[in-house]
């Protein structure tokens, strides 16, 4: 939404930005938030290393995670949990990311792909910045038709740094649209672009550099205290009408002492001491924090800090009471798994681990990937439409060998299974080490022989219960190999 | 739908094998002269007498050239065969179609495979184009998944099964010990296999063949020219091969438990060779004791015992050296490593030493002077879900 400029004096344009119209509710109709399985409690780091750490725990994204899986994993939680008679589904994606997994092409399609949306439904990147990707939501909410807005990160950082131990992995997810199915209306937001080194980093590097703090948290109080009086004016709204106050910033201390000088009635809980500061991801994660807990008519400020600063305001609806995540943030709080400082910094590749001594596994065709694509990225099967016979991967001829292409898809992502017998593999190749393998057979039938994640290997047993996530299997050459396992079914 | 066979149309009338060992020295060429130039000896014949070849490697060379340019074969025919685990095998059923078809008189079978060269442990498939789906799982985690189903559905508790895959690996290594081709010639405890480092699953290091470089070979003609070359030839009597649809993998009804493929692959071989009762009439078996999980499977789908008792029988001792229907005498898998395009024919080595009377005095089976005249080779490729399997059954006398 463009509006233009009121003068042709400094500053050009921007100002603050309204609702689009005042009969038409817009607003935010679903979200999901993910966080990875794995924690990292930062009291190991200077107990391994003698510097760094801290208190508390941040998530860790898995050796097979990047910010495109979990995108994938957030956008399906955001629409399991939209009301089908209210939403008929995205009509455009826009992912934001700070660590995109490629370059030069997009990260979208994947997503994209893995929730089968239609071909005439744009995917586009946003980054690479924070502020950038964070864009995203601002596009969302000021946009128009039905938007799905993915918003992902992993915070990198040296072995001991402050970003490696305050940093954390995430995703969060948004649709946006019209009418009855919102949850939360849109009502104004406002700006303040400031151009300052806070953190950088040259593009291909692992980690950023920082300025003096203190200096950052001056520059990113003005900015946010600003951009707040500007938000509020475009909103309509006073100070003390705000109910809930939610802010992302690069640090827990720069949040804190914004938040304070607010004055709003309370601040949302930033997450930062159990799941880290998880940059592009953080404004969503703590807006849908802030959306977790509100209740019908409560005014939410989410507040952006990043290269200036980003205020968005939204009034919790009606349809809020109604409304429920497919996997609450306090849930995934309460099952996270503790992981061991040396595992996470292999992970991150701070440290090379003896690999077992087979060969590596060569890169996937591009041209087989595409023609398989509903089954690589959308775990899409086939149904045999006389027998029901479920075949993954998808076959055109029956069981029997009888007849040919009389198949229907048969859509297995979100379909749970049961291990029907299982192993651990400890000679394969992996880049992390030993394998856990089961034989799933699926709710309502069709079997597949299926790597385990997040997964121990003294946690699989017969009978278990696994449904399934989008996770990269391995890169090589560097393509990425995006395909689906299987994990157990928690909480 | 038929399947006739060639039962006692077509004789083995010489064999070499090398030894089956992590053969540093030795390249690919030099194991395939060495197995031929002894099958040559054996048969009484020169290289020219040969007709046409068939060479089984699975991924140590490509096309005929290979065999051709190692033995420096002056245009010959030289059909390369490669059907997984079981290229060895294969090589030897379509060398004895074509000779059976009348289309040659003599022909030779090479297997080959120099494993050993990759620098890598185990057996490593090379890389076809895919679209990167398809799981990346060791053989020994796919065979692994047998034992936890084979002792739920049969009520074996894990300390039997442990027993009973113990037992399989000390009786094939024992074996192995009395064999000079084998590659492992130590007799192990079952205190050792019991506390050896696990590989997948429950499988320890003693419940996995080995992997080494070796070359086995044999000479066929037609049943009624055999006396030509020996006075001892070895008739083919069934040669069955099936190839799974991989039905396993993705039908929920497959409980790990058996081998569908090498259940039917039994029932054509039987009928093929006349067999009525496999654990009456079979006087030994070399089957493919890729794993130990694997052995004990193979008793069942191969009807040397009913359902859920052949963990009973090899308790019981039935397939050691010296039992009823001896299995793997000359060591196996398990003794000698599995260089893939060699294994087939090495397993039809020590039938045809057995069935000739030719097996050293510390091996030689006594299911033979007992009446029983037919020993069996089994050899499989795959995994459980998925899988090729091939049977012979070779008799010393015509019927």
């Amino acid at each position: 939404m463009h509006r233009p400029a009121a003068h042709w004096g400094r500053p050009i344009g921007g100002g603050p930005v309204g609702p689009v119209s005042l009969t038409a509710m817009r607003g935010i109709t679903s979200w999901g938030a993910y966080l990875p399985y794995r924690r990292l409690d930062r009291s190991q780091i200077s107990a391994f290393i003698g510097q760094g750490g801290g208190r508390g725990t941040r998530t860790v994204a898995s050796f097979d995670e990047d910010t495109t899986t979990m995108g994938v994993e957030a956008a399906r939680l955001a629409l399991r949990a939209s009301d089908p008679s209210k939403e008929t589904g995205p009509d455009s994606l826009i992912f934001g990311t700070a660590l995109p997994s490629y370059a030069d092409r997009s990260n979208a399609t994947a997503i994209h792909a893995a929730l089968r949306l239609a071909p005439g439904v744009p995917a586009f990147d946003m980054g690479s910045s924070v502020g950038s990707a964070t864009a995203a939501l601002r596009l969302g909410l000021t946009g128009g038709g039905s938007q799905l807005v993915v918003l992902s990160d992993m915070r990198t950082g040296l072995a001991g740094s402050a970003d490696e131990a305050a940093g954390g992995d995430a995703a969060a997810a948004f649709l946006f649209g019209e009418g009855d199915a919102v949850v939360a209306e849109y009502l104004g937001s406002a700006g303040f672009t400031e151009e300052f080194l806070d953190r950088w980093r040259t593009p291909g590097e692992i980690r950023s550099k920082v300025w003096d703090d203190k200096f950052s948290e001056v520059t990113y109080v003005k900015a946010g205290r600003a951009a707040y009086a500007s938000a509020l004016a475009a909103a309509g709204l006073e100070a003390s009408q705000v109910d809930l106050v939610a802010v992302a910033a690069p640090t827990a201390r720069i949040g804190s002492a914004l938040a304070g000088k607010l004055g709003g009635t309370k601040v949302v809980d930033d997450l930062t001491a159990t799941v880290g500061a998880t940059g592009a991801a953080q404004p969503g994660l703590v807006l849908a924090n802030a959306l977790e807990q509100a209740e019908p008519g409560q005014v939410i400020a989410l507040v952006v800090c990043a290269d200036g600063a980003e205020v968005m305001f939204l009034r919790a609806t009606g349809a809020i009471a109604t409304f429920s995540p497919a996997r609450s943030i306090q849930t995934q709080l309460a099952s996270g798994a503790a992981l061991a400082y040396g595992r996470f910094l292999s992970w991150r590749g701070m440290i090379n681990i003896d690999p077992p001594r087979r060969p590596e596994p060569a890169r996937p065709s591009g041209t087989a990937a595409a023609r398989s694509g509903d089954w690589k990225f959308g775990f899409v099967g086939s149904r045999d439409t006389t027998d029901g016979m479920v075949f993954m991967p998808p076959s055109r001829v029956s069981f029997d060998g009888t007849r040919t292409d009389e198949m229907e898809p048969a859509p297995m992502a979100d379909v749970v299974g049961t291990i029907a017998t299982f192993t651990v593999d400890r000679l394969a190749y992996s880049p992390s080490p030993p394998i856990v393998f089961a034989v799933v057979d699926f709710d309502g039938g069709g079997r597949l022989p299926i790597e385990l994640t997040d997964t121990d290997a003294d946690e699989v047993a017969i009978g278990g219960r696994v449904e399934m996530t989008f996770r990269r299997l391995f890169t090589a050459d560097g393509i990425h190999n995006y395909f689906w396992k299987g994990k157990l079914i928690r909480g | 739908m038929a399947s006739h066979g060639i039962r006692d149309r077509v004789a083995i009338v010489g064999m070499g094998c090398t030894p089956f060992i992590e053969n540093w020295g030795k390249g690919l060429d030099d194991l395939m002269i060495d197995a031929a130039n002894d099958a040559y000896a054996s048969a009484g014949v020169s290289k020219d007498d040969i007709d046409a070849y068939w060479f089984g490697t699975a991924q140590s060379a490509m096309s005929g050239i290979p065999l051709a340019r190692a033995l420096q074969l002056q245009n010959k025919p030289v059909t390369r065969v490669e059907n997984y685990c079981a290229t060895g095998s294969e090589a030897l059923r379509q060398a004895a179609y074509a000779v059976a078809s009348g289309a040659y008189d003599l022909v030779m079978v090479v297997g080959a495979e120099k494993v050993k060269d990759t620098g890598y442990q185990g057996l490593n498939a090379f890389p076809i184009a895919n679209d990167g789906t398809a799981r990346t799982l060791t053989a020994a985690a796919m065979f692994s998944m047998i034992v936890p189903a084979y002792g739920h559905k049969f009520g074996v508790d894990d300390d039997t099964m442990r027993s009973v895959l113990t037992h399989i690996a000390a009786k094939n290594h024992y074996n192995g010990a009395r064999n000079s081709r084998a590659q492992f010639r130590k007799e192990i405890s079952a205190e050792q296999i019991e506390k050896a480092p696990k590989m997948a699953g429950t499988l320890g290091v003693f419940d996995c063949a080995g992997v080494a470089d070796g070359s086995a070979a044999a000479i066929v003609c037609r049943a009624e020219d055999a006396h030509k070359y020996t006075d001892k030839p070895i008739y083919v009597k069934a040669l069955s091969f099936v190839a799974g649809n991989g039905s396993g993998l993705i039908d929920p009804a497959y409980d790990y438990t058996t081998f569908p493929e090498i259940a039917a692959c039994a029932v054509d071989a039987y009928a093929q060779a006349g067999v009525t009762n496999a654990r009456e009439q079979v006087a030994m078996a070399e089957v493919h004791d890729c794993f130990t999980p694997t052995e004990l499977v193979l008793m069942e789908d191969l009807q040397f015992s009913e359902r859920g008792t052949a963990w009973q029988d090899v308790l019981d001792g039935l397939f050691d050296l010296g039992g009823e229907l001896p299995v793997n005498p000359d060591g196996g898998l398990k003794s000698f490593g599995h260089p893939v395009g060699a294994s087939g024919l090495r397993m039809m080595f020590e039938a045809f030493l057995q069935l000739r009377g030719e097996a050293p005095e510390e091996r030689t089976i006594s299911s033979l002077a007992a009446g029983r005249k037919l020993a069996l080779t089994h050899n499989l490729g795959g995994y459980p879900g998925e899988m090729v399997s091939f049977i012979s059954l070779l008799g010393a006398e015509l019927d």
